[in-house]
């Protein structure tokens, strides 16, 4: 390792013995982790682009960062109600990593269902909650562990904020459950470690929104994991809304495991962040179950968005469906990695990949590496990839209705999206994006307008 | 299909495998200066080019092997390897086919491939490679009158220091990769071929490479010149005798092609595989690549592997000319304990450069294949166009088919797409075969043979013959 790669490392290290220290005696189990995690990350170091997952993703931008830790959740009001999303939902609210009472929903949950911040369910003795040790620290780690990657194990070494949600055997959430993630702009950058847990019991269902946004200005780093367990029978609709402020880097791995029947939809939306690295991985390990993935990944400026997914079929007669779709502007880079691995024996599979790019600008690059390893025969798999620009008869054939042509290719691009988009059930989150996508358009004004206007004709 | 049936029909017996009994003049194995003194003596080559293998020897020497490869063999202990192996009687070289060794017509005869008869039945100049030394050069004269340049890399080094000077090593350079560096240390032999500008070669080149003396890693070195305007269509094609230590063959290949020239390059790759277990079988690592220097250039790459324990290989082409053309058309067979990590590598540097890659991919038995490639755009490369399919069959549920397709896109008018598809053949397609009063073996080589169609019909007429009946061989019984 050298000096410098060390030094960097090292400022991590320091700040984690900085917050040992002011943290105090936790219960060993806890320590013990958090040990294991750091000593991972020492021995890793940050990854580097000659290791063939981070190939075209340079994350120095974090590795020399001096990121410090925040110390409380202060947020104006106002402005966070301007960033929530207007749904009428359970809420968990997070400030730069810190949990914000004040913002969070947490009355009027059904039966069935504990929605808690990690940071009560870590703790012991705490009364009503005992059970929570060991329920929570049984799974904590079972999925992503400190193997993962540095910043798996990063993660693990800080872990102290996040959300638990569980769903007993058949409970059925009708409201949405939105874990909210803001960032502040502050006077120095700072980092934060969520961990988020998800367990639906058997046959239950819920939607959960996690929304990343932030001030304007912010430039914190964000570094998540995020383990999902669904029991038989459970359907689960995640959506990642990724809208953080343009300087903010982002690091999130989700793990996923599915018993028999279930179904995990994920949609993986990311409009904001300067760096973003997604890892999506899903192990489909009953007969039946089924994972959707779907993802739309917008960049401009210099921003890098990197997603990687993983699916293994690891039982027979498994699904697995996946479309994601980039569009990249002026000299942003965008990264897709998808991989299915079916094992020996997982027979009467069907795993679909799809991944479809936009270059909107000369300057922005794509990297795209769809994978299949298939070790069983009776199984259809396939996919496919395309990177290409606006059909020049398409923004003609509109141009010839009295379109004008940076309208013409706003709604070409719109109606690339609109593909992915279209499966959004929550018209909320749909049209924002639409709206994202639209406003960062060349002429955002008249596609704004025409979103907009499109929106009302529906409204009536 | 019975499963018994079907294992006795798996286990057939590699029909090319045999040894012929030549004397040969092996150098104890190992590798260092001295080896490659040594060879580059026996060669009678000239300083510059010993120079040339010793700083090809001292990069590989600071080298790792690629580990990154879908492939799992045991490491390879170089210093094992003998590295130069020629027919005893190589002073006295036989002049025309009469003068050559008969046991070495015999070796033809085995295969299949009555030199003399085929050369001149099928118009095709065969420089035969037996082990390291060329042994006969056949229709040179005809070949020179075009002005065509036709023979062993031993004799171009020798006859034409200028062009080797120039061009050896400017497509693949002495430390591209591991074993392409090791090549450059230690090559022995191999075809060199020369178009000059506004020549069509009159005839297919072939050139049937064999593997014979037991331990000796075959290190041939082949550059395909074409000058402007100038066509050559090559025929390479491998088969080697059974054995039961695993042979190393480390082959690198450099085409050239100025403006508007053309360069097909066809293989068929049959080398044995090693038995049922996995024991034996040779060690295919090839560096093949493919420079369109000049505009409107285009290179074809067509390659039917079914042989090899294992095989690493990536016939690439490097789009520099302005609407340069680059193909690869590929099908891979795997059988046994066969592992095969093949693909190729498009590289858009040029405006308007188009590429097209079709791969077919079978695995049956215990058998791994992948398909690992490139599709990279640079920023230059206006209006490029890149078409990939890959599709894999799997026969049987011990194997396994893979794909890395990497696409790196750095310019927006480039349009570039990419479809694969793994399934098995189709119950509903067998059916209605054998409906029809076709046998299962018959009907599943007749839809292994739809599947790799779009493959084959880019083969030279010999060799699609030839290709077919290897398919059919390798697949015999494995029924899925």
């Amino acid at each position: 390792m050298s000096d410098a790669v060390h030094s960097d490392v090292q400022r991590f290290l320091d700040r984690l013995s900085e917050r040992s220290n002011a943290r105090g005696a936790e219960p060993t189990w806890i320590a013990a982790r958090r040990q294991a995690g750091a000593a991972r990350f020492e021995a890793l170091g940050f990854p580097h682009r000659r290791i063939e997952a981070w190939k075209y993703t340079d994350v120095r931008a974090i590795a020399r960062g001096d990121f410090h830790l925040a110390t409380d959740a202060d947020f104006s009001p106002a402005t966070a109600a301007s960033l929530t999303l207007p749904l009428e939902a359970h809420r968990l609210t997070f400030v730069d990593g810190i949990f914000a009472p004040a913002l969070s929903r947490l009355d009027e949950l059904p039966n069935g269902v504990q929605l808690l911040p990690l940071s009560r369910a870590l703790v012991e003795n705490h009364e009503a909650l005992v059970e929570n040790h060991e329920a929570v620290g049984g799974p904590l780690g079972r999925l992503t562990g400190v193997e993962f990657s540095a910043f798996a194990a990063l993660n693990t070494a800080f872990m102290e904020e996040g959300a638990v949600l569980r769903l007993a055997s058949g409970t059925i959430v009708e409201k949405p459950i939105i874990l909210q993630f803001l960032s502040r702009a502050g006077e120095a950058p700072v980092m934060s470690h969520p961990r988020i847990l998800l367990e639906a019991g058997s046959r239950s269902q819920a939607t959960v929104i996690e929304h990343h946004v932030g001030e304007e200005g912010a430039a914190n780093f964000t570094n998540l994991v995020e383990e999902v367990i669904l029991e038989r029978g459970a359907i689960l609709t995640h959506y990642k809304l990724q809208e953080a402020p343009l300087a903010d880097l982002h690091v999130a791995s989700i793990h996923v495991e599915q018993a028999r029947d279930s179904r995990y939809t994920s949609f993986n939306l990311n409009l904001g962040g300067g760096l973003v690295r997604n890892d999506l991985v899903a192990e489909l390990d009953g007969q039946g179950a089924e994972a959707n993935f779907n993802g739309l990944f917008y960049g401009q400026g210099r921003q890098h968005v990197d997603n990687h997914t993983l699916v293994n079929h690891n039982a027979p007669r498994t699904f697995s469906n996946e479309n994601y779709k980039g569009i990249l502007d002026d000299r942003a880079h965008g990264v897709f990695n998808g991989k299915v691995v079916v094992k020996r024996d997982s027979q009467q599979i069907e795993g679909y990949q799809s991944n479809a790019n936009l270059l909107l600008s000369d300057r922005a690059e794509i990297d795209t590496k769809p994978e299949l390893e298939i070790y069983a025969d009776d199984v259809k798999c396939s996919h496919g990839s395309t990177t290409g620009q606006l059909d020049e008869e398409a923004v003609f054939a509109l141009r010839c209705r009295g379109i004008d042509e940076q309208t013409a290719r706003g709604l070409l691009t719109l109606a690339f999206a609109g593909e992915v988009l279209e499966q959004v059930d929550l018209d909320v989150i749909a049209e924002r994006v639409e709206r994202a996508v639209a406003g960062k358009l060349p002429e955002r004004f008249n596609l704004t307008g025409l979103v907009e206007a499109a929106t009302a004709l529906n409204e009536e | 299909m019975a499963s018994q049936e079907m294992e006795q029909l798996v286990r057939r017996d590699y029909k090319e495998g045999f040894v012929t009994d030549i004397e040969s003049d092996t150098v104890p194995p190992g590798l260092d200066e001295s080896t490659i003194a040594f060879i580059s003596n026996k060669k009678g080559e000239p300083a510059w080019m010993l120079e040339w293998r010793l700083k090809a020897y001292h990069q590989w020497l600071k080298m790792t092997p690629p580990s990154w490869a879908h492939l799992d063999y045991p490491s390879i202990d170089y210093q094992a390897i003998s590295y130069y192996s020629a027919p005893k009687r190589d002073e006295d070289k036989p002049q025309s086919l009469d003068e050559v060794d008969p046991k070495l017509l015999e070796t033809y005869e085995k295969l299949g491939i009555p030199l003399h008869e085929r050369a001149a039945l099928a118009g095709v100049a065969v420089d035969a490679v037996f082990d390291s030394v060329s042994v006969t050069t056949t229709f040179k004269e005809k070949l020179y009158e075009a002005g065509v340049i036709f023979c062993s890399i031993s004799e171009a080094i020798r006859d034409y220091p200028e062009l080797i000077k120039k061009y050896l090593g400017s497509v693949v350079p002495q430390g591209d990769n591991y074993f392409a560096a090791l090549n450059s240390a230690v090559f022995t032999d191999g075809s060199f071929v020369f178009v000059p500008e506004g020549v069509t070669c009159p005839m297919e080149l072939s050139t049937y490479f064999r593997i014979n003396a037991e331990n000796t890693g075959q290190f041939e070195r082949t550059l395909i010149i074409c000058e402007d305007r100038a066509q050559v269509s090559y025929l390479e094609g491998c088969t080697a005798p059974q054995r039961d230590e695993n042979q190393l063959h480390a082959a690198v290949v450099e085409l050239v092609a100025l403006e508007d020239a053309y360069i097909k390059y066809s293989t068929v790759q049959n080398w044995y595989p090693g038995d049922e277990d996995g024991k034996g079988g040779i060690y295919n690592f090839v560096t093949k690549r493919g420079d369109c220097r000049g505009d409107r250039s285009r290179i074809s790459w067509t390659q039917v592997e079914t042989g090899s324990a294992i095989t690493w290989k990536y016939p690439s082409c490097v789009l520099r000319g302005k609407h340069s053309i680059g193909e690869f058309y590929s099908v891979a067979v795997t059988n046994g304990r066969q592992q095969a990590d093949t693909g190729t590598k498009m590289i858009h540097i040029g405006e308007g450069t188009r590429s097209s890659i079709i791969s077919k991919g079978i695995s049956a038995g215990r058998s791994n294949q992948s398909y690992r490639g490139l599709v990279k755009v640079g920023p230059r490369a206006k209006g490029a166009r890149n078409f990939t399919q890959c599709d894999s069959l799997l026969i049987g549920d011990t194997c396994g088919a893979h794909t890395f397709p990497y696409q790196e896109i750095g310019n927006s008018t480039a349009t570039v797409e990419h479809e694969a598809t793994t399934s098995k053949i189709g119950e509903d397609q067998l059916f209605y075969c054998q409906s029809r009063g076709i046998s299962e073996e018959d009907a599943v080589s007749m839809i292994v043979n739809g599947f790799c169609k779009d493959v084959f019909q880019e083969l030279p007429m010999e060799f699609a013959v030839e290709a077919e009946a290897l398919l059919n061989v390798t697949l015999e019984g494995a029924v899925g």
